[in-house]
């Protein structure tokens, strides 16, 4: 199964594909797009140009209604004059389904969902996080070709999203559903995501793997916006031996943590980015660069700490075991190997 | 304690504002030819139903019910309908020109009677239409589509477009999204939107007076207006008639007095 | 999307036919006959154009000009009593006690009586023999008794004393709806504030419910600059045309002595009146949609 668009000036150029079963993720920061995408794909809108294929058909002259796809909305829009029961009902309706028909499909998924008691409820009368089911399960009762979710959980309660994530993975599992989810929250997107699309500004940034967008993010805005904290990111040049770095007044000597010196960029200028779990506080005496504690961000299993080193501010992770006061001096150690290069935006490799 | 008589006073001198004269008028419906004309008038009456009587009798009061009742009940009809299509487009296409004929429309429901009375006389002559029910019916539904279409459109706008598509990607094709999902949803406000054009067909005279000029068609406020009396006026019967034409309105008005208040509200301050 | 623009088109088209018959077209024929010669009584001169002649006969028309100032002093005294007693209305409606709803239903009765019921009621009330007015003034007194309709102040005082007690209920409302979106915790604010009673009505509640009275103010004086019903069924225009308004003026003029053309231009000159207060309308409805959406 593959699909390809190429869109209007919201979307440039995009295409890529998504094979049966998997779970892809659709990652942007608010108006990059990714909904357009979406509603491309589910014919609630028309594409300028391009297409889009489902199994190999092209589908984008069909009206939503014949393309065997699925859409939970962010809203949910369930239906509020209709019970849970005709809410999940209604696609199977419309396609003359018969009652026999219904009624198993509506029991089984309101089983799978564990909202059967709620079937005779309008929705006015549910949490949302019942709301979050009874839009999943409008879904599922029509065993459709894809499923595409538009951030789903964002109108949930931090508890209730974590639950619903893991509900979610499980339920991919179990179904084999090929699904298209749109999300602009990374954590989400790195623990559901079998392949991650990243997308700033109508523009694809990259496709791959969750791990692989995480450790090797193809440019600076990937690395910005996967992963939190942010990574840190310091602009600046290498000298001519390529193994010094120049930031501001800052000197960071680059051969302990690279195998060989940066020669081939010499006097150019990078930027260079490492995230805070690969930073860690050492006593002052020790580490690769000195600086001065600003704040410390205990968050109970970990503590990251803003450190300000020359009018630079580095964010790092310290254990806990070491010992950490404001105002305190302390030095850096960074992991060898876990330094991101980027020029002109894009990534490089040393 | 002086806050709530406060407020019993002004509630009570509001009440009695808006409810006696009407009152009055109705006490004299029900009293006797010859309470009716005492001199000082008598406030409470004999409780008869003689002018009642008289009102259907002699002078046709049922005919002008009828009448208004037709025109009424078939121009809000067709005025509903053709104003929800609209009013569905305005509320989901929110073009450039939508919101030009969604201003052109408010400017239409603030001409004056008169300047388009003339030529809509015309039109309706040439078509034989003068004296019909369905003349003054088309009238009115061109008089009260400005009214329909702005109410219907802000309760369409509050349907969120999410549901529709919902409906749409399960299966339904436009026309159906709107009748199983969108009109269901925005029923409330069809009925407050279809109350308040009734409400003004039952209750319009310019054109009434101008189109209906046989008796036999004529709707109720022409009927009122015209009461033909042989010597005096027959206010008994006058007070009769404007009682019957006015209760059903009363009714219906304090039945969905809500409604009514926020179509109005919708009309006006969104307007 | 194409589709749905050819749709949306489909679905607006029988308004446009409704509407552009019976008031586009209208409003547009009208200005051209205004240009005209046309007397139905007379229907062997045809149609004449005379250019400006019907505008500069009703420039130079006394009944005319007096219909006018009659029509602006109609609108300049209700209109304040209206929007005046309906701010009270409303102030005490928007109040939290029981009874409440029966209030505001009590309210809307006179705005859902029909004009003609009321006018024909507010008629009888200012009977010279049986009305309610003589009674409340001189009591058993009958001979003190007296017509107000006959007397022209009277008359047209009579006509407002209608208009303003069956449309107030809509000013009411509408300010009502205004009340009703200042959240409590302005007043509540405005009093830690320091904020007497009249200093929060002065300073919280007049302010913000101004958009609301705003529109009721030019609704209530488009609708006013229209008035028909009252006059045609309480004094047809008299005594003495103290009560002649501009658009009873008109009706008399085209289908009553069938003088189209001159009718016409009457209708024009009522038109570009109401025209006029409605771009006043639609200019501050924009400006105050413009501030509402900075906001």
């Amino acid at each position: 199964m593959g699909k390809h668009f190429g869109a209007n000036e919201i979307l440039k150029d995009i295409s890529f594909e998504v094979g049966d079963g998997e779970f892809c993720i659709l990652l942007g920061p608010s108006g990059c797009g990714k909904s357009t995408i979406l509603r491309l794909i589910a014919g609630l809108e028309e594409p300028t140009r391009g297409a889009v294929r489902l199994g190999g058909e092209r589908i984008d002259h069909l009206p939503p209604r014949d393309r065997d796809i699925a859409f939970v909305f962010q809203t949910y829009a369930l239906y509020p004059h209709m019970s849970v029961f005709d809410n999940l009902a209604f696609a199977l309706r419309m396609r003359g389904a018969s009652r026999d028909e219904i009624e198993t499909k509506v029991r089984d998924a309101a089983r799978l969902l564990e909202i059967e008691t709620l079937l005779e409820r309008r929705p006015q009368a549910l949490s949302g996080g019942q709301r979050q089911r009874v839009a999943l399960g409008r879904a599922i009762v029509r065993q459709p070709k894809v499923f595409l979710f538009d951030e789903p959980l964002s109108n949930l309660d931090a508890a209730l999203r974590a639950t619903m994530r893991v509900e979610l993975a499980r339920l991919h599992r179990r179904l084999g559903a090929t699904i298209v989810y749109v999300t602009h929250d990374q954590a989400e997107a790195l623990t559901l995501g079998e392949k991650i699309v990243v997308l700033h500004q109508g523009i694809i940034q990259q496709i791959d793997s969750a791990a692989e967008i995480y450790h090797r993010p193809v440019n600076t805005r990937v690395a910005r916006f996967v992963g939190s904290p942010q990574m840190n990111m310091l602009d600046g040049t290498v000298d001519e031996t390529g193994s010094l770095f120049r930031c501001g007044h800052l000197q960071l000597n680059l051969s302990a943590f690279l195998g060989r010196p940066l020669v081939q960029f010499a006097g150019e200028s990078l930027t260079l980015g490492i995230r805070a779990e690969d930073l860690e506080p050492v006593s002052p005496d020790q580490g690769w660069l000195r600086g001065e504690v600003e704040i410390i961000e205990d968050l109970g299993s970990d503590r990251f700490v803003h450190i300000q080193c020359n009018h630079f501010e580095l964010i790092a992770r310290a254990g806990r075991e070491f010992a950490l006061e404001r105002r305190q001096t302390v030095g850096l150690n960074a992991a060898p190997g876990r330094m991101h290069f980027f020029q002109n935006e894009r990534r490089i490799e040393p | 304690m002086k806050r709530w008589l406060a407020l019993l006073l002004f509630s009570f001198g509001i009440g009695l504002y808006c409810l006696l004269p009407f009152l009055w008028f109705v006490l004299t419906s029900l009293k006797s030819p010859a309470e009716l004309t005492a001199i000082p008038p008598k406030l409470i009456p004999a409780f008869q139903w003689g002018f009642y009587l008289s009102a259907l009798e002699k002078h046709g009061l049922l005919r002008y019910v009828g009448n208004s009742a037709i025109v009424a009940g078939l121009a809000t009809f067709v005025s509903i309908v053709i104003g929800s299509l609209a009013a569905y487009a305005m509320a989901r296409f929110q073009l450039a020109w939508t919101r030009f004929y969604l201003l052109l429309l408010l400017a239409i429901s603030m001409f004056p009677q008169i300047a388009i009375a003339g030529p809509v006389w015309t039109i309706l002559n040439r078509l034989d239409s003068l004296n019909t029910y369905h003349g003054l019916v088309a009238a009115y539904i061109a008089l009260t589509l400005p009214l329909a279409i702005w109410i219907l459109t802000t309760f369409f706008r509050e349907v969120p477009r999410e549901i529709e598509e919902a409906a749409l990607i399960d299966g339904c094709s436009r026309l159906q999204a709107l009748r199983k999902v969108v009109l269901p949803i925005a029923a409330p406000g069809i009925l407050t939107a279809a109350l308040l054009v009734f409400i003004y067909c039952w209750n319009e005279f310019f054109f009434a007076l101008i189109i209906m000029t046989d008796p036999q068609v004529q709707t109720l406020p022409v009927g009122i207006a015209l009461f033909p009396g042989e010597y005096t006026m027959p206010w008994g019967e006058i007070a009769a008639a404007s009682t019957l034409a006015t209760l059903p309105l009363i009714a219906l008005t304090l039945i969905f007095q809500r409604g009514i208040v926020r179509g109005l509200a919708a009309g006006a301050v969104k307007g | 999307m194409k589709s749905s623009y050819r749709l949306a088109l489909l679905f607006l088209l029988p308004s446009f036919a409704f509407v552009g018959l019976f008031t586009l077209f209208p409003i547009f024929e009208s200005f051209r006959l205004s240009f005209y010669r046309m007397i139905l009584t007379l229907p062997w001169l045809g149609q004449k154009f005379v250019g400006w002649e019907n505008y500069t006969d009703l420039w130079t028309d006394p009944v005319a000009m007096q219909a006018l100032t009659t029509t602006l002093i109609f609108v300049a005294v209700t209109i304040p009593l209206e929007l005046l007693f309906g701010l009270g209305m409303a102030l005490v409606m928007n109040e939290v006690f029981r009874g409440r709803g029966l209030l505001r239903a009590v309210v809307l009765i006179p705005w859902a009586i029909p004009t003609v019921v009321s006018s024909q009621m507010w008629r009888f009330i200012f009977n010279d023999r049986y009305g309610l007015f003589n009674f409340v003034l001189f009591g058993d007194d009958t001979a003190r008794y007296f017509a107000p309709m006959a007397d022209p102040q009277l008359a047209l005082i009579a006509i407002m004393v209608a208009e303003v007690w069956k449309t107030t209920p809509f000013p009411a409302l509408i300010i009502l709806a205004g009340l009703q979106t200042i959240p409590d915790e302005l007043y509540e604010a405005a009093g830690i504030d320091g904020a007497t009673a009249w200093q929060k009505f002065r300073h919280v509640t007049l302010p913000l419910i101004s958009p609301a009275l705003l529109l009721a103010l030019l609704f209530r004086t488009i609708d006013a600059l229209r008035v028909f019903d009252l006059v045609f069924v309480m004094t047809q225009g008299g005594p003495a045309d103290a009560t002649n308004v501009l658009q009873f003026y008109g009706y008399k003029k085209t289908f009553a002595e069938g003088m189209v053309g001159y009718g016409s231009a009457i209708a024009v000159g009522v038109f570009v009146l109401s025209l006029t207060v409605a771009l006043i309308y639609l200019r501050v409805l924009r400006a105050s949609q413009l501030r509402g959406a900075t906001q």
